[in-house]
């Protein structure tokens, strides 16, 4: 199949997941062409990242994943094992920049743009030894010594910088913000991430599929439903296998109980960061008794462990769907409630209202996925029909509705989660109500040196593996993307002409993953 | 507000001693009478993030919600270090993240006590080995400071959480 008249060939994966074809560009040119054409047709760049082929006789090569309406494009380009560049794609995809920079730290294959500063890298390694690279060894003994970076300077009469970070004030994750304010107003944020980068595709080199699972199930300990599911759909795609649809349908109900969690954590903390403590009182009672019954039918507060590749490992009687059920009723009336008193809380709504705005045109111009674009009227969601879309199962049976907003702000990102928990609670009753017989798991035997793509509509936005089999059957690369890769960059626009005291709000109403973007 | 009030009342209080927990209430009753005794006031904590999942953090995130109520119980979250008696670090430490955790740690006044949370942090189990040192992280916590009391778990439960800390207070006290 071909993609608006362009010369590249693509073919359909196997397996059960989100529909995704792979092709490879013959040159350079292509891949600019290819991505050019995506950018036209109002697409995304989904992820980008690198591998070294030089272990099979080849050089390297430059992955990429692009959306455009009917699916997900996989597209790889080989590169010269004496000089690995590559065409930069950032000027066109602004998402590119990043995650270019960190293929550059992990593999050291170097794309021909201007902006060559590390990213994931801070000292740690020697900026000439490369993790990724099949013969790397052991890291050379190194003096651990934080490097500077090249922050961006802002002048300008009475302009000056906040510097905030690694360690922030609250529980969170570490990353590092670097404000540029004239009064109270922010001129400009810049992100520095990477604090919790500890290797994880590294330690996936080699690793069998069960270790994997584990890994991928922890790069961000939030979405871990949504990263096993999404590895396994890439292991089943690479080895040609379709697990069982009850396997399928339990995926589901997981997947949304994951999504309802992480939902109503973050509206109790944005009702905190109003000044509204009942808020996050009341959210976090519920969600203590959601994660309770997670750890009573799953066996895990947070369904970690739960989905594998063929399938899951994790099963439901008739006893335990009633519970789930049960828990539904409750949960979706408390939820009305509460909605209800934060729509008449004129504090609250004040702090919420226009507060941290992107736009739809910003939105697709950094490729922005999930929760935080469907704020802004974009009607992406991977588990969605669209008009030329069909969703995999068991989605396609479902009917999902997407939670859209128009308006983009802290208010819309908090109105979509809303929505986001009534439509989850549904999918979860009615998935309970018809789950198919049968089998839970199937085997998956490794197909050696073959590759695929899993891609899953986590809570924040897509998330995306990519697999590669060495000769041996186990993983030679494989790589975990979260969907804050594309968010980081729309909060340093969200924030933009609001104030500092502004920013933990804006902040909490996107909660990205630190760890999910380190890797 | 009529609303918000009905919902405070509906819901009464639900900080619990929760089944599971048997005597966990006295416990940790017990424990905080020791935190004043030793300390002269409440327990403070400054939490480091020094390279974990984040689902840690889920966890000692729900130390504050009302069932376990770690607040009302005097055990407060801090903003910084100079203000803590106690870290509450999550790992794998990460290269990128080991020296800002050294810092932290010299700037908490001594007496301090650390204690390290999750099979990462702690370096045991079948995740502490899938997370041990590579090229990005040094390790687990105590590969870069002492550490008083080890928590494992992937996540540790809010309840071995509780216990963890207490236990920190409890051993420094001997
Ligand atoms: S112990 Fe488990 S939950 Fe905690 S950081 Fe490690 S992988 Fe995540």
């Amino acid at each position: 199949m071909r993609f608006h008249a362009e010369p590249i060939e693509f073919e359909r994966q196997p397996g059960s997941g989100a529909p995704v074809w792979r092709g490879r560009a013959a040159d350079a040119e292509d891949w600019l062409r290819f991505a050019i054409s995506v950018h036209r047709h109002e697409g995304r760049l989904c992820a980008l990242w690198g591998s070294d082929e030089r272990a099979h006789g080849a050089g390297f090569r430059v992955h990429a994943v692009f959306a455009l309406a009917e699916g997900w494009q996989y597209l790889t380009l080989d590169l010269p094992a004496d000089n690995p560049v590559y065409p930069d794609l950032s000027g066109i995809f602004a998402a590119a920049n990043r995650m270019q920079r960190a293929t550059f730290d992990l593999v050291g294959i170097r794309h021909d743009g201007e902006d060559q500063r590390p990213w994931l890298r801070h000292g740690g390694w020697p900026a000439d030894w490369f993790p990724l690279r099949h013969d790397a060894g052991d890291p050379p003994p190194w003096e651990n010594q934080p490097t500077d970076y090249d922050f961006v300077r802002v002048g300008g009469e009475g302009a000056h910088e906040i510097p905030v970070g690694p360690i922030h004030a609250g529980i969170i994750e570490p990353g590092h913000f670097r404000f540029t304010v004239v009064g109270e107003r922010v001129l400009r944020l810049e992100q520095r991430l990477g604090y919790q980068h500890k290797g994880i595709e590294c330690r996936l080199a080699g690793a069998d599929f069960a270790v994997g699972a584990k890994l991928v199930g922890r790069v961000s300990g939030d979405s871990t439903c949504a990263f096993a599911w999404a590895y396994a759909d890439a292991i089943e795609a690479a080895c040609a296998v379709t697990p069982p649809p009850r396997a399928l349908a339990i995926r589901a109900l997981l997947l949304e109980r994951e999504r309802i969690a992480n939902h109503l954590g973050d509206l109790g903390a944005l009702g905190n960061d109003a000044a509204l403590a009942f808020g996050l009182s009341q959210f976090f009672r519920l969600k203590e008794d959601w994660v309770r019954l997670n750890a009573e039918v799953f066996g895990h507060r947070f369904l970690m462990d739960t989905i594998v590749p063929g399938g899951v490992a994790v099963d439901v009687d008739a006893a335990k769907i009633a519970a789930l059920v049960a828990q539904c009723d409750e949960i979706g009336r408390a939820v009305k409630e509460l909605q209800r008193i934060y729509d008449a809380h004129s504090g609250l709504q004040d702090r919420f209202l226009t507060t941290g705005p992107i736009d739809t045109a910003l939105a697709q111009e950094l490729s922005l996925s999930g929760m935080a674009a469907r704020a802004t009227g974009m009607l992406l969601d991977a588990r969605c029909h669209r008009h030329g879309y069909e969703p995999p199962p068991p989605w396609n049976k479902l009917a999902v509705r997407p939670a859209t907003a128009e308006t983009g702000d802290v208010a819309a990102r908090a109105a979509v989660r809303f929505a986001e928990i009534y439509e989850s609670l549904r999918l979860i009753r009615l998935l309970g109500a018809d789950l198919p017989d049968g089998e839970t798991r199937c085997t998956v035997s490794p197909v050696p040196g073959a590759a695929g793509v899993g891609i899953v509509e986590g809570w924040r936005g897509e998330v995306i593996v990519g697999v590669q089999l060495g000769p041996d059957g186990r993983i030679a690369r494989c790589h975990p993307h979260d969907p804050s890769w594309q968010a980081w960059p729309a909060l340093e626009h969200a924030v933009l002409r609001d104030i500092v005291p502004d920013f933990p709000l804006i902040n909490k109403s996107f909660n990205l993953s630190y760890s999910g973007q380190d890797i | 507000m009529l609303a918000l009030l009905k919902r405070i009342a509906k819901t009464g209080i639900v900080s619990e001693p929760t089944p599971e927990v048997g005597d966990m209430r006295r416990e940790i009753d017990r424990l905080q009478d020791e935190v004043l005794r030793i300390l002269g006031r409440a327990l403070t904590i400054r939490e480091v993030d020094a390279g974990s999942c984040n689902a840690c953090e889920l966890e000692i995130h729900a130390l504050n919600n009302p069932y376990y109520n770690l607040e009302g119980r005097g055990i407060k979250f801090v903003a910084s270090p100079r203000h803590a008696d106690m870290l509450l670090v999550t790992g794998p430490v990460t290269k990128n993240m080991e020296n800002a955790l050294k810092i932290a740690y010299e700037c908490t006044p001594d007496p301090k006590l650390v204690v390290a949370v999750g099979d990462c942090g702690c370096g045991c189990g079948e995740i502490g080995r899938l997370f041990g040192p590579n090229y990005a992280t040094v390790g687990p916590v105590e590969a870069v400071i002492p550490v008083d009391v080890k928590v494992p778990g992937c996540p540790p439960t809010p309840i071995d959480l509780m216990r963890g800390i207490l236990a920190a207070v409890a051993k420094n006290r001997r």
